[in-house]
Parts: structure tokens; sequence; C-alpha cells
């Protein structure tokens, strides 16, 4: 008996039931291409989540002040994520350190400084005012922040406008009381109406909108990131927050490589302004968007695992399957074990053979679901473009055909040791 | 090939089944000796043992205690490996029930001994065809088992004893299934192997059967109760005049 015989042999078996091959192979089948396809919705999902926060504002270092350790002024994270949500009063004093020094508008011209900050394209200083009541002609709605900055931020922040356009660097020059106004604020407030040059009451000083963002959806959290209206910066405070300090300070470098240069530069600038040396702690904070991705990234990592648990626990599922029919398999075939036994076939032989057939149906049903799976990805799920990973294409295959192995060599192992007699008397 | 070693030499052998209360001793001490070209025919009621019997001398199952030797071999002192190798080899066993493999042609079925023998396919296609041709079966080899009638499943059975030669073939009631007419067929068949040298062993419990054999052999309770020869060894079975006229 050489190998080409045993193939031969172990093709003539899967041949004579013909179902049972196939609906063996189908669960194979099933088994691998789920876990090709769950893993590959996750990873894509993982990307589409990474490109996301990237188009939030790539590149940024948010500047928020600090006050450095116990007392007040809590949350001061929780406002550089919300750009600013009640920030306005931030490291206002209420600290343990009493010589902190307020973020300002000098600190912002400061970092816009070529020589001193080469790594930094531009600077947007920002005051929020949250909360803030809209009245237009009867119709009013709260805006949950209405943003004070310079025409950078737009840009910076990645916030586009699709209707109307942007305020200027003239427009904040002459403190124009001129609004962008997010959609949420544009459908509560206009409805059908089209915004553009209207003039809306927004805490009793009138604005007129000239542009509205492009919606940004609910991008995760507990925020409507479209509740919201920018204005130039010195309108903001002439009317509603007074030229108090910056609630934060946002700065774009020149591209995600100088980011950390930038961060550099920025610090020692502000630690010279703000007189801040050695062991000293600072009085702000640098919120760097490099390091939150990182932070998103490892939550989309989980997300990932997650997906591929349920892929094994389905792979699991399709190996119980393997496992259950190769045992059928198996047993139903012990007289024809015992009847080739007493013909004289050699213990290695029937193993051979049975190794055999359950190797081809694994490998037939563990290639055809890798291709099932690969076409399968090609296609978007829910708006996600799932992603194949070869990990999980290799460890599918391996771990099915490693169960079809197992399980149809085992119980064919215990048939083949069985006297010829013993075999036979099977039904 | 000494024609002085008996092709069978069966010495003391004993099978228990069970254990304690449900203890059943199926043979009790059996001792035979069967030579070259005999053709003896084992008898007895069901529950006689000579299943049994049949089963150890097959090679299929193991006796408890006592020694037997197959053409001087002692098979007590063989591996799995060899035993598989004497079973392919040496012994030819044809079923009551055919045991032929479904699914498989006639052909195939006939191949397949010879393919764990480690023939070569040609070869083993020729002597494949050869063994059916013998058995009257040339023009079906192509047909799988359950397109044949019982009678020819059980001589492409014969057929696959016999493709490799042995020096013993057994059969365990081989005309139990099938009517007159197939059961004198598969009789002619087996009176002309003995006419060829063939040594063969058969179980029955039909008086017409045994009638054939050269030597009756009779199993009551586990034990050989007599032991008669109908015609001697080097001559032709008895009935064999009869049933080719």
């Amino acid at each position: 008996m050489n190998a080409w015989e045993v193939l031969r042999f172990a093709v003539r078996g899967l041949t004579a039931n013909k179902m049972r091959s196939v609906l063996t192979t189908l669960g194979i089948l099933i088994g691998v291409a789920a876990v090709i396809l769950l893993v590959a919705v996750g990873e894509g999902t993982s990307r589409a989540i990474t490109q996301n926060i990237q188009q939030l504002g790539a590149n940024t270092l948010t500047i928020s002040p600090s006050t450095s350790g116990g007392g007040g002024g809590g949350g001061g994270f929780a406002r550089a994520l919300g750009f600013g949500g009640g920030g306005g009063a931030g490291g206002q004093g209420s600290g343990p350190r009493t010589q902190a020094k307020d973020l300002t508008v000098d600190d912002a011209r400061a970092l816009a400084d070529r020589n001193n900050a080469p790594s930094v394209r531009s600077v947007s200083p920002v005051v929020t005012a949250p909360s803030q009541p809209a009245v237009y002609e009867g119709a009013s709605h709260t805006i949950q922040q209405l943003v004070g900055t310079y025409p950078a931020y737009f840009e910076t922040s990645n916030k586009p406008v699709v209707k109307g356009g942007y305020f200027t660097a003239d427009d904040v020059l002459a403190a124009r009381k001129i609004v962008v106004i997010g959609q949420t604020v544009a459908e509560d407030l206009f409805g059908a109406v089209d915004p553009l040059d209207k003039q809306i009451t927004i805490g009793g000083v009138p604005f007129t909108v000239v542009g509205v963002l492009k919606e940004a959806g609910s991008s995760g959290g507990f925020q409507d990131a479209d509740d919201l209206a920018i204005a130039p910066l010195p309108a903001v405070q002439q009317s509603l927050t007074g030229f108090g300090p910056l609630g934060q300070v946002i700065v774009q470098a020149t591209s995600a490589d100088t980011v950390d240069a930038a961060q550099d530069e920025v610090t020692s600038i502000l630690n010279q302004r703000h007189g801040i040396t050695g062991t000293q702690a600072a009085d702000y904070r640098i919120l760097n968007q490099a390091t939150l991705q990182e932070t998103v990234a490892t939550a989309t990592g989980t997300f990932t695992v997650l997906l591929a648990a349920v892929a094994g626990i389905s792979l699991l599922v399709g190996g119980i399957g393997i496992t259950n029919i190769m045992l059928v398999t198996v047993t139903e075939r012990t007289r024809e074990i015992g009847i080739r036994k007493a013909i004289g076939a050699p213990r290695n032989a029937i193993l051979g053979q049975f190794l055999a057939e359950a190797t081809m149906l694994s490998l037939i049903g563990g290639l055809l679901g890798v291709a099932l799976g690969v076409l399968g990805s090609q296609f978007s799920v829910a708006g996600v473009q799932p992603v194949v990973v070869p990990t999980s294409v290799m460890l599918a295959l391996g771990v099915s055909v490693a169960i079809g192995l197992f399980f149809g060599g085992y119980p064919a192992s215990r048939a083949a040791k069985l006297r010829p007699i013993e075999a036979l008397r099977h039904e | 090939m000494n024609a002085e070693i008996p092709v069978l030499d069966v010495r003391q052998v004993t099978k228990v089944y069970g254990q304690g209360d449900a203890t059943v001793h199926a043979l009790r001490g059996v001792s035979l000796t069967v030579e070259r070209g005999d053709y003896v025919a084992i008898m007895g009621a069901s529950g006689s043992g000579k299943s049994t019997l049949m089963n150890i001398l097959g090679c299929l199952d193991i006796p408890s205690t006592g020694r037997y030797h197959i053409d001087g071999t002692d098979v007590g002192r063989l591996d799995e490996r060899q035993l598989a190798i004497l079973r392919n080899q040496k012994i030819g066993f044809v079923f009551q029930a055919f045991n032929l493999i479904p699914r498989m042609s006639a052909l195939a079925n006939v191949e397949l001994p010879l393919a764990y023998g480690g023939v070569k396919a040609g070869e083993r296609r020729r002597r494949a065809l050869a063994a059916l041709d013998l058995v009257g079966l040339a023009e079906r080899t192509r047909h799988d088992p359950n397109e044949l009638s019982g009678g020819q499943q059980q001589r492409v059975a014969i057929a696959r004893a016999l493709a490799t030669a042995p020096s013993l073939l057994l059969a365990d009631e081989p005309t139990g299934n099938l009517d007159t007419a197939s059961t004198l067929d598969v009789l002619g068949i087996l009176d002309r192997l003995s006419l060829s040298g063939r040594t063969i062993v058969l179980i029955t419990h039909e008086d017409d059967v045994a009638a054939h054999a050269k030597r009756v052999i009779r199993l009551v309770d586990g034990q050989i109760i007599e032991d008669r020869r109908q015609a001697a060894v080097d001559g032709p079975p008895p009935r064999h005049a009869e049933v080719t006229a």
C-alpha cells in the first residue's frame, strides 16, 4: 500500500457517501468562513474608527489650562475632548497653585511665531460658552456650546461647512457678529428654511448665520457633535464670555511627523511665558491627538478581540459538528473496518485511509471556507469594509483541519485496534 | 511447503466469554489437525461453538487458552502486524453474510486483499479477474454488490478469499443465506477448488452441505464428538461427480 493507493481508497470512501461528505465539508466551510468574515469585519471597523478619529483633527495638540493636581478645575481631560465644554474659567486660581497663569490670546500669538515654533502650522485660540439660548423668529434652541475662535479652527478640528461659508480673519479683527452653526442647531431653529444670512439671537446678542457645518454624525459619546455654533473669537468674548482667559488653544502641526516636535516647541514657549522651570508642574496640559489615537486603537483592538471570540465560538461549534460527523462516520463503518481487517488489511492502511478521508474533507471544506470568507470580505457590511486578517485565515484553517484530523483519526485508530471479530459484530 | 507439516494444527483450544455467573465456555478444549488438500466440514447445532472455532481458525479472534499453528507458524506468537499479513496471505475467509464492501465494484472488492498485500495494480487486476473467472463471474466485474444476487455476491466473496492464493480457505456457513440453486453453485465451486488441491474448512449445519466434504467433524457443547472421514485426503471430494454431472 503506497500513499497513492491510500489516497485512492480515501476518495472512494468519500464518494461512496456523497451527501455525508458534502455536509461535513459544509460544516467546516461555514466555521472557517465565519471566523474569517467576523475578524475581517472587526478589523475593518477598527480601521474605519481610526480613520474617523484622524478626520476629527489630525496632527493637532489641544492645550488647556490645568490646575495641576488636586483642588478644583477637575475634568480638564473631558473638557479637552469636548473642545472645551464649560472650559472658560479653567485654571482660575481655584487650585493650590496661586501663581498659575491663564492661557491668553498672547500665548496663542507666541505659539504662532514661525521662528520659535517652526513645526506649528496654525494656532486657534478657543473660548467656549456652554448652553447658550438661541432664538430665531419664535423658535428657540439651547446651543450646547458656542465656540469663539479663529478661522483656522475649521480646518484644524475638521469641521467643514456644507452651506454658506466660513468667517475670515477680517471678521475676527472686526469682531463681526456672525456665526457658523451645526446641523442640529440649523434644524431646530430653521427647519426647512434656509438659515443663511438670517439673524439669530444667541444669549440676547444678534448674530448673522453665514454657514452651516457638515453633519458630523453622532461620533459616539453623549454629546451631539452637531449641536454647536462657531463665531469669531472677539465677537464671543465681547458679547458673552468677556475677555478672560482662553478655554483652549488648538495647535496644528505641519505634518503627522512633526506633532511631537510641535509639542516640544509649544511646551518650551509656554514654560517660558508662564515662568515654569525645572520640576515645577505646568499650569497647562497638552493633549496630543496621536496619544488619543493610541487609546482608541486599544479600544478598537478590544472590539476586534470580541469579534474574534465570537468567531472562535462559531469555529468551536463547527468543530463539534466535524467531530460529530467524523465519529458517526467511523462508528458506522466499524463493520467495514472489520471486513478489511479480516481480509488482511494492516492497521496502518486502515488508519491511513481514514486519516486521508478526514484530511481531504477538512482541507476541501477549509479551503472553500477561506475562499468564501475572502470573497465575502469584498462586500461592505453595514457600511464597514471588512479587511481580511491573514492570521485569522491561517488559524481558522489550521484549527478546522486539526479538529477534522483528530476526530477522524482517533476513532478510526480505535476501530483499527479492535479484533476483527469485534469490529465485524458491530452493527 | 513441507507436506508433513499440517496446514492447521489446533491444540487444546478453549474460549471463554464473559465473567462470573455469565461465563460461557464456547470451546472446551478442541484439538484438530488438517492436512494439506483436505476438505473438512465442521457441523454442530447453534451454540455448539463452531463459529467460535471458525473465528479462531481465521485469526479473527484469539483463543482463551491453547495453541494454534497455521502452516507451522504459531499464531499466538504473532503481533498485530504479522497477524494482518497472515490473514492476508494464508487465509481466505468466506462469511455467511458475504461481507462485501458496499459501493465498491465486484472487481474492486476482489482486488482489495491484493492491494493490502502490496501487489502492483496491473498484476492485481489480472489475478482478481482470474479469480472472478474461476467463480464464473467474469461478466459482472463492474457491478456493485447491491446489483448482484446473493449467490453472485457469495461467489464474489469466494473470489476475494481466493485472490491471494491462501493455504487455507475458511467458509462460515457459506450457503446459509442462499437458495438451493445458488447453494449448488457455491458447493460446485468448492468441490472444484478441493479437486485442484485447495485446503478447505467449512462450517455448516446442513447434512447436504457436509456430504460434499472429505471429512466431517461434529461439535457439541464446545467439544469434538465425532470425526468421520468420507473420502481420502488426496482423492476427489465425494460428491464432485454428482454436482458436475
